[in-house]
């Protein structure tokens, strides 16, 4: 539990002083947000009509910016070795650094997507539902992305293959959520999706660590 | 005698030697007699006219683009678990035939959806599905390029193929919670039921075969490529020493 709590406190440390890029993944959705309704046109009908699918792409691809970023200062310097050689099983180690990337990256996002959801207009009744899916789908995002960039994490300029590998894994998270959104906007019933969403979650989260912690081997051998 | 006798190199180039000739004869033969018969000898369907006959390229290039994964998957658990090299060259030859044929079925899909459908794209499960998997063979395919070490790729591409075939599959059912689809039911099926009608059958059997032949040789035709190519490296090695 100590070196787990050590861990966490040492990426989040990492993470949130200068340099760590934090900040980057929020400022990024901010942006993207932003720049929708220059792409579509100020029309408030359209924008609340798109506000679900763009609030959920918006924060997927915030996730993404960073992920390159998962082990390759620890795999370059070494420290990723000697965390491996540790007690700690590195599919634990994959689970906490992946959860700190979580923290300092997804939960900003589920903070400010409520206040971009007012820019874009969206219907009253999918605040709350916005809120919830994003606060259960991008856990799994993280998570995903903790696959790709253990499986890039040697490849110089490996940034833009790890976008192709992960988008992919992303699509089942991607419409689950975006479907609670435009569900409660609707007045539809929700659950339906919301369920899958947490299904797709909780397998990720329970398998993923296996699959990155195996690609990491892989390259530390 | 048995299967893993044929992971050593020197045998599988052997017996492919032997029987390649064989299968692109046999490939060449389905797909001649399957494709005249299909394109010449078959009549018009009453609601689809001439373009009916695009069946004889899209379903059986659609069912192996999908096979071809199943490959890629089995070929990559192999390698995992018993590490034989002809394995994991076996799932790196597949991906790129298998991302041909997904295109081939994309594009003559949408050849065919424009007079019928009205549009040449729809954002139907079925056709939603093979987008995706294309995007799983180009992944897949640029894993292997970027790695210069040959084992490690082996392995990194092995481990993205079992997270690819889970996720290609989740994804292959959200699309269908996402949207219904235009597309027909499935041409083939044990369900006599579901079935097209029997003239179209047999000529359609025909060029199954001819594109599974066609697919098998070109994938031992790769191998043996890339098991040669290795085999010149490790010479050139020796000479530099």
């Amino acid at each position: 539990m100590n070196a787990t709590l050590a861990i966490l406190s040492r990426e989040l440390r990492l993470a949130l002083r200068s340099g760590g890029g934090a900040g980057l993944g929020l400022a990024f959705f901010l942006m993207v947000v932003m720049l929708i309704p220059f792409g579509v046109g100020p029309v408030p009908h359209l924008l609340a009509q798109i506000a679900p699918g763009t609030l959920w792409i918006a924060a997927l691809l915030a996730c993404l910016l960073s992920l390159d970023r998962l082990f390759q200062a620890d795999f370059e310097d070494g420290t990723l070795d000697i965390l491996a050689l540790s007690p700690m099983p590195l599919e634990g180690l994959v689970a906490i650094k992946a959860f700190a990337h979580w923290l300092t990256t997804g939960l900003p996002l589920v903070i400010a997507a409520p206040i971009l959801g007012i820019t874009l207009n969206l219907a009253d009744s999918a605040y709350w539902w916005l809120v919830i899916s994003l606060a259960v789908g991008t856990p799994a995002l993280s998570f995903l992305g903790a696959i790709g960039a253990a499986l890039t994490v040697g490849i110089r300029r490996g940034g833009l293959l790890l976008s192709l590998l992960v988008l992919p894994l992303y699509i089942p998270t991607l419409i689950f959520g975006a479907r609670c959104v435009t569900s409660a906007s609707e007045g539809m019933d929700v659950m339906p999706a919301f369920q899958l969403l947490a299904g797709v979650t909780l397998f990720t989260l329970a398998l993923t660590p296996i699959a990155a912690a195996a690609a990491l081997r892989m390259h530390m051998r | 005698m048995s299967i893993w006798e044929f992971a050593n190199p020197v045998r599988f180039m052997r017996l492919t030697g032997k029987v390649l000739p064989w299968i692109t004869a046999l490939a060449i033969g389905c797909l001649a007699v399957g494709l005249i018969w299909g394109f010449f000898f078959t009549p018009e369907a009453e609601n689809f006219g001439s373009t009916v006959k695009i069946i004889y390229i899209h379903v059986p290039a659609a069912t192996l683009a999908i096979n071809a994964w199943g490959l890629m998957f089995v070929a990559s658990l192999i390698w995992l678990i018993r590490r034989h090299h002809v394995s994991a060259l076996v799932a790196r030859a597949a991906a790129p035939v298998g991302m041909t044929l997904t295109l081939v079925a994309l594009i003559t899909g949408a050849t065919w959806g424009q007079p019928m459908w009205g549009t040449y794209w729809e954002w139907d499960p079925r056709l939603t599905s093979f987008l995706v998997l294309l995007i799983f063979y180009l992944g897949y395919m640029a894993l292997w390029e970027a790695i210069d070490e040959p084992d490690k790729a082996a392995d990194l591409t092995s481990v993205l193929a079992m997270v690819g075939t889970v996720f290609a599959v989740i994804s292959r059912y959200a699309v269908n919670f996402w949207n219904q689809g235009l597309h027909q039911g499935a041409s083939l099926s044990l369900d006599k039921e579901e079935h097209v009608s029997d003239v179209y059958y047999v000529p359609l059997l025909l060029t199954l075969a001819g594109f599974f032949f066609l697919f098998l040789a070109l994938v031992l035709l790769r191998t043996g490529t890339e098991i040669r190519a290795r085999r010149i490296k490790a010479l050139q090695l020796q000479e530099v020493n």
